[in-house]
């Protein structure tokens, strides 16, 4: 149905069988669907968009509507093993307030963006014209980003509010890049917890 | 599956009577000896009687859920436009079932229907009726049609509290509920709304203490006011604004109590309609049943608690604009359901026509419900 989305195998090696699993902005639910089907796990998505929520119904996922701009009010603390948020904070206002939220419901949170860093993203600044690429793949007129970080943006902003980071994976269009992610890398993938 | 044809209707239906003589021991602790409901069905039930469907009713509703009848082909089942050959709810699919809850005054035993006990009309001597009861006594109508598990159980505003009752009361017996612009129990502000309506038909002279069929007339007046201030609950303020506004019927103000806003006259012709066909009596019942729904009570208001014995996998739907039963308080089921791990999912369907907007064919949530009738295993 979508194009294949690598960050979801990085996110699959991440989640042991049978986890309860919330995934924000879940979009049509193919991710749960994935981890239903490989890793059993009791899975819901949240989303707020109406057609991306039928979507997700059709695809036999259990899906909540709700506006993530909100929190997860009504959510028990602790409840989910995982929260994942793939490819959507840099499309939510209320950054520091929607990770906090995740560290609340979850025990650990996943979380992928686009990196504004990336090597492609810089040289087309230094071009004069704002990126668009394969991870950020809109123009800046009809982009629904509203959140412009780089990796190490989010690493300091990790820092700043006590959020461990416990594994980060960045990647160049599926190619893991251990060197110089910021420069090199156009996705990254957390795993997050509350520091000790 | 895709729905390649037409919706159409389910056609000419006819209503069908079943008697119970095992008595029916009611909440209330009265008990009803004998008593019979009137149902519906629409489609056909497969071998493995796998594929039922039922559709619970709201305070005014009936048994006539969808098609027409051979002798008045305008009276139009209230969920017509849900269920049908190629309609979301697809009876080439499903057997779906309508049943008029004990109590009503469409043909089940009620106030309106003789007691046999006494030969006479029940009126204000038939027992107080509860959802649980209402659900107890479909129960043994799935037993007579052969049911033993319902493919999904489903319903709007009271109707929703039924179907959520039946994941209750018979989990093993239901395999999906869909709980539609519905409250997990009323507030004191739907009980207040409720109460005025009430009062309005018991201080009506002609209610005669709930046996004015002895008297020959009816408590239209008290009826009349009842439905007037429900009718207000059902719609939103901006549909009423769009709808009405404050449109004068002769363009100025006449200084009178006669129609002069054109709220005042859908009211009232809503109000007069209603009395011409309902029953007081069922009426001042099925609010009590309404307002003694409470599945957490005896769980100490714990709702998560109340809903741990539910199997079923749930659809909560709710309107942005419902003020009786807000998102709010479908919110709560669906939290409720998630703390004890159940599959659920949950719409909030922007639609401006307030609490009535279950009824409607708004696209959006017509095509939700499809979908989820679709994954249903018949």
């Amino acid at each position: 149905m979508t194009a294949y989305r690598y960050d979801y195998e990085v996110i699959t090696q991440w989640i042991e069988p049978g986890e309860k699993v919330l995934d924000l902005g879940c979009g049509d639910g193919d991710l749960l669907r994935h981890l239903m089907q490989v890793r059993q796990v009791q899975g819901y998505g949240v989303e707020n968009d109406p057609d991306k929520l039928l979507a997700s119904v059709k695809n036999g996922v259990n899906v909540i509507q709700m506006d993530l701009e909100k929190g997860l009010i009504g959510l028990e603390d602790g409840f989910f093993d995982h929260v994942i948020m793939s490819l959507s904070l840099q499309a939510m206002h209320n950054t520091q307030g929607i990770l906090a939220e995740m560290l609340r419901v979850g025990r650990e949170a996943v979380v992928s963006f686009p990196n504004f860093g990336y090597w492609r993203h810089r040289q087309s600044i230094l071009n004069g014209r704002m990126p668009v690429s394969e991870s950020l793949p809109h123009q800046w007129y009809n982009t629904p980003n509203v959140r412009f970080f780089t990796i190490a943006d989010f690493d300091a902003l990790c820092e700043m509010n006590g959020i461990a980071v416990r594994e980060r994976l960045a990647f160049d269009e599926g190619k893991l890049m251990l060197e110089e992610p910021n420069f090199l890398a156009s996705v990254a993938v957390y795993r997050l917890g509350r520091s000790a | 599956m895709t729905k390649m044809i037409q919706p159409q209707s389910v056609g000419v239906v006819t209503p069908q009577r079943a008697e119970f003589a095992q008595p029916l021991a009611l909440r209330s602790g009265g008990t009803l000896d004998n008593y019979h409901l009137v149902y519906e069905t629409y489609g056909t039930l497969n071998a493995d009687r796998s594929n039922a469907v039922l559709v619970c009713h709201a305070l005014s509703g009936s048994h006539h859920v969808a098609g027409t009848y051979a002798d008045a082909p305008h009276n139009v089942g209230w969920w017509d436009n849900l269920i049908g050959p190629g309609k979301p709810l697809d009876t080439r699919r499903f057997f779906v079932i309508g049943v008029n809850n004990l109590g009503g005054c469409y043909g089940s035993s009620g106030p309106n229907q003789m007691n046999p006990a006494t030969g006479r009309l029940w009126g204000a001597d038939f027992p107080f009726v509860t959802v649980e009861d209402w659900v107890e006594s479909h129960a043994r109508l799935a037993d007579r049609l052969g049911i033993d598990s319902f493919a999904a159980i489903v319903g709007g505003s009271l109707g929703g509290m039924q179907a959520m009752s039946w994941a209750l009361q018979y989990p093993e017996r239901v395999r999906n509920v869909a709980v539609i612009a519905a409250a997990p129990k009323l507030t004191a502000q739907n009980i207040a709304f409720n109460e005025v309506a009430r009062q309005a038909i018991l201080t009506d002279p002609d209610f005669h203490g709930g046996h004015f069929y002895e008297h020959g007339v009816v408590p239209a007046r008290g009826l009349k006011l009842a439905r007037m201030v429900g009718h207000i609950t059902y719609l939103s303020d901006d549909s009423m604004a769009e709808k009405f506004g404050r449109s004068l019927r002769h363009g100025r103000n006449t200084y009178s109590y006669d129609v002069e806003f054109e709220i005042e006259s859908y009211l009232r012709y809503q109000g007069d309609k209603f009395a011409g066909y309902f029953d007081a009596n069922t009426y001042l019942l099925t609010t009590k049943a309404l307002d003694y729904f409470d599945p957490a009570f005896e769980y100490g208001g714990n709702l998560p608690a109340a809903l741990a014995r539910a199997t079923a996998d749930f659809l909560v739907v709710s309107f942005t604009t419902d003020w009786r039963f807000s998102p709010a308080r479908s919110r709560e089921i669906v939290y409720a359901l998630l703390h004890n791990k159940r599959k659920v999912s949950y719409a909030e369907i922007d639609c401006p026509a307030g609490h009535d907007s279950f009824l409607l064919d708004e696209t959006r949530y017509h095509k939700l419900l499809s979908a989820w009738f679709d994954r249903i295993e018949a």
